[in-house]
């Protein structure tokens, strides 16, 4: 059974900060939903391979040849704050 | 010409015969919407943005300039749902943390129905990051359904659904991972199609789900659903994922189902499908087999393990997609923040709305250490007996067919207290996407006053079996009502009140050139 003490810490390794109060909302919420998806252990899949992808693509390959991309205005034209041609972000905790 | 042009009913295969015998200019064509929009819109919210000075001017240059603009959909106006980029019109996924996002780039089935010459008229509402089934998850508004504004369109892209059941469109483009075009498809009265997994490039879909996403068309017809398909699919070199369809994409003809085998699958039916919408189902097989098909029974075993794998399959695929959104490159970025991690932590807790949060919280416990095996681990191997249930029943049948949703249209509101009872809208569409394959809903009548959709599935790349199938059979249903715009909540002003969480605040921004300029 999930805990709030297990959506915290899940919060914090999906880089999601909860309002007090979100967490144990969501406690109840994401419990009822695992409740619902444990159903599929009652299905025996020890023999059934998984499925990543459902067509037989194998890897897509190409000419390793330079061409042009994204221009560097253009890669910055939405970040929130930019520095000497690159992206700006906070110190490192 | 165009006064007597009727948007709740044109259809986009009468439109471009009469722009092509030059008995309307592209223009007025254009113009018939652009006015039906500002008629409706204030009720229907179908539109995050509605480009309405490019697509006039747009037109105007294609009507100018027909000999160079003549492309196979020139002067088509088209509405888009807002998950697929477009260069030089906000592209927002219904989310705060891209409420301003400018994409450097387009998504390549919108450029390849720009380079086509449609007119794009703007784009459309749906659930944050495609995550929902009533467009009730949007940041910015809540869609009404046009045959009861107090019902939602279903989701996620109930935008572009209602747009085209409302004339606000003549044709719409949506994203379906679990149902996301067919439902709402289903629940407005219109056609929906998600083609075969790959059959169309993802790429500038904003991604949700990439083992699940797939683009496709809403439109008034089966005939329009064909003729926008053949022109968005194709291998792209910007989606490794995607195929060339090893045929051309037929227009449909014919009248008649003769030597169809059809399977309608007994569990679908189990799954608590409402009286009104089996009695239309129930009438829409008994027409195909007056059609000369042939209707039996088959078995989907795993049907009801198809919604737990998929929640897990998705929310894990959404929470390593949505991770790109952390206030460095693009997007909302936090004030204020003291370091880095602060600053990930409070732009995602502030950009993302509950349910994005609740589908990130499910797939990061999912993949995260000692929870990998028994939930994405088990959900990918059902998902192959999910997969093999399908290819099992389609040695023995042409065509799979069921409701498309297990209800109409329900009352906005009514679901949003419980996630669960959310997802069960898309009992009957989520098995298609784990398995990869193509189907359609079109509308088969009404319950109460409001649309049924009927389901027809196909194996991979059967999408000319599926259309001839579902044209036949739209033909004898004669489905040509329009709604009516009634509000069945219009005594209290609360529901309208609730309805425009934050009316069509992006609408103003005029981007920079008419879509497509760039193309040519």
């Amino acid at each position: 059974m999930i805990t709030d003490d297990d959506v915290r810490y899940v919060a914090r390794l999906a880089r999601l900060r909860l309002e007090p109060g979100e967490a144990e909302r969501m406690t109840g919420e994401l419990a009822k939903i695992l409740e619902h998806i444990g159903k599929m252990s009652e299905l025996d899949t020890a023999d059934v391979p998984p499925t990543a992808h459902v067509l037989d693509v194998v890897n897509v390959m190409r000419p390793d040849k330079p061409r042009p991309s994204l221009t560097r205005d253009d890669a910055l034209k939405n970040a929130p704050a930019v520095a000497d041609d690159s992206f700006r972000v906070p110190r490192m905790g | 010409m165009s006064g007597v042009l009727d948007p709740l009913r044109l259809k986009a295969r009468e439109a471009k015969r009469l722009l092509v015998d030059g008995e309307v200019s592209a223009a007025e064509l254009t113009k018939v919407y652009l006015d039906q929009i500002a008629a409706v819109e204030e009720r229907v919210h179908a539109f995050i943005r509605v480009t309405a000075d490019n697509a006039a001017k747009y037109s105007t240059k294609i009507d100018r300039e027909m000999q160079a603009m003549r492309g196979p959909l020139a002067g088509l106006p088209l509405a888009v749902k807002d998950n697929m980029v477009t260069e030089g019109v906000t592209t927002t996924c219904a989310s705060r943390i891209l409420h301003d996002y400018a994409p450097v780039y387009t998504a390549t089935a919108v450029r390849k129905l720009w380079d086509a010459h449609v007119v794009m008229l703007g784009k459309t509402n749906l659930d944050e990051f495609a995550m929902g089934s009533s467009t009730e998850n949007s940041s910015v508004q809540v869609t009404g359904n046009p045959w009861d504004l107090a019902t939602v369109p279903g989701g996620s892209s109930g935008g572009s659904a209602a747009a085209v059941a409302a004339g606000e469109a003549l044709w719409a483009l949506g994203s379906d991972t679990g149902g996301s075009i067919r439902q709402p498809a289903a629940l407005c009265g219109i056609v929906g199609m998600k083609p075969t997994y790959g059959a169309v490039s993802r790429y500038g879909l904003i991604a949700f789900a990439s083992s699940l996403d797939q683009i496709g068309p809403l439109t008034r017809s089966v005939y329009d659903c064909a003729l926008l398909l053949r022109h968005i699919v194709g291998k792209d070199p910007y989606d490794a994922t995607s195929v060339e369809l090893p045929f051309e994409v037929e227009l449909p003809e014919g009248d008649r189902l003769d030597g169809l085998t059809v399977g309608i699958p007994g569990e679908y039916l189990a799954l608590g499908i409402e009286p009104g919408v089996r009695a239309r189902f129930d009438e829409t097989v008994a027409l195909v087999e007056e059609l000369g098909g042939r209707c039996v029974e088959i078995s989907l075993p795993h049907t009801e393990y198809g919604l737990p794998a998929y929640y897990i399959i998705a929310p894990a695929e959404a929470s390593a997609n949505l991770a790109r959104f952390d206030g460095v490159r693009y997007g909302h970025r936090a004030e204020g923040a003291e370091d880095l991690l602060e600053m990930y932590e409070r732009t995602r807790g502030e950009g993302f709305g509950a349910e994005v949060k609740r589908r990130i919280m499910i797939g990061t416990y999912a993949l995260s250490a000692g929870y990998y095996d028994a939930y994405y681990g088990r959900a990918q191997r059902v998902r192959t007996l999910v997969r093999r249930d399908f290819a099992r029943a389609f040695e023995g049948v042409d065509l799979i067919v069921s409701p498309t949703s297990p209800t109409v249209a329900f009352r906005a509101g009514s679901r949003t207290d419980d996630p669960l009872a959310m997802y069960m809208s898309d009992l009957c569409t989520i098995p298609v996407n784990l398995a990869g394959l193509p189907a359609l809903s079109i509308p088969c009548g009404l319950s109460d006053g409001l649309p049924v959709g009927f389901q027809l599935i196909g194996p991979a790349f059967s999408e000319n079996r599926l259309l001839k199938a579902a044209h036949a059979l739209e033909g004898a249903l004669g489905f040509e009502t329009a709604p009516t715009f009634r509000d069945s909540a219009a005594s209290s002003d609360a529901a309208d009140a609730a309805r425009s969480v934050a009316a069509r605040a992006a609408a103003d921004g005029a981007p920079p050139a008419p879509p497509g300029e760039a193309s040519s």
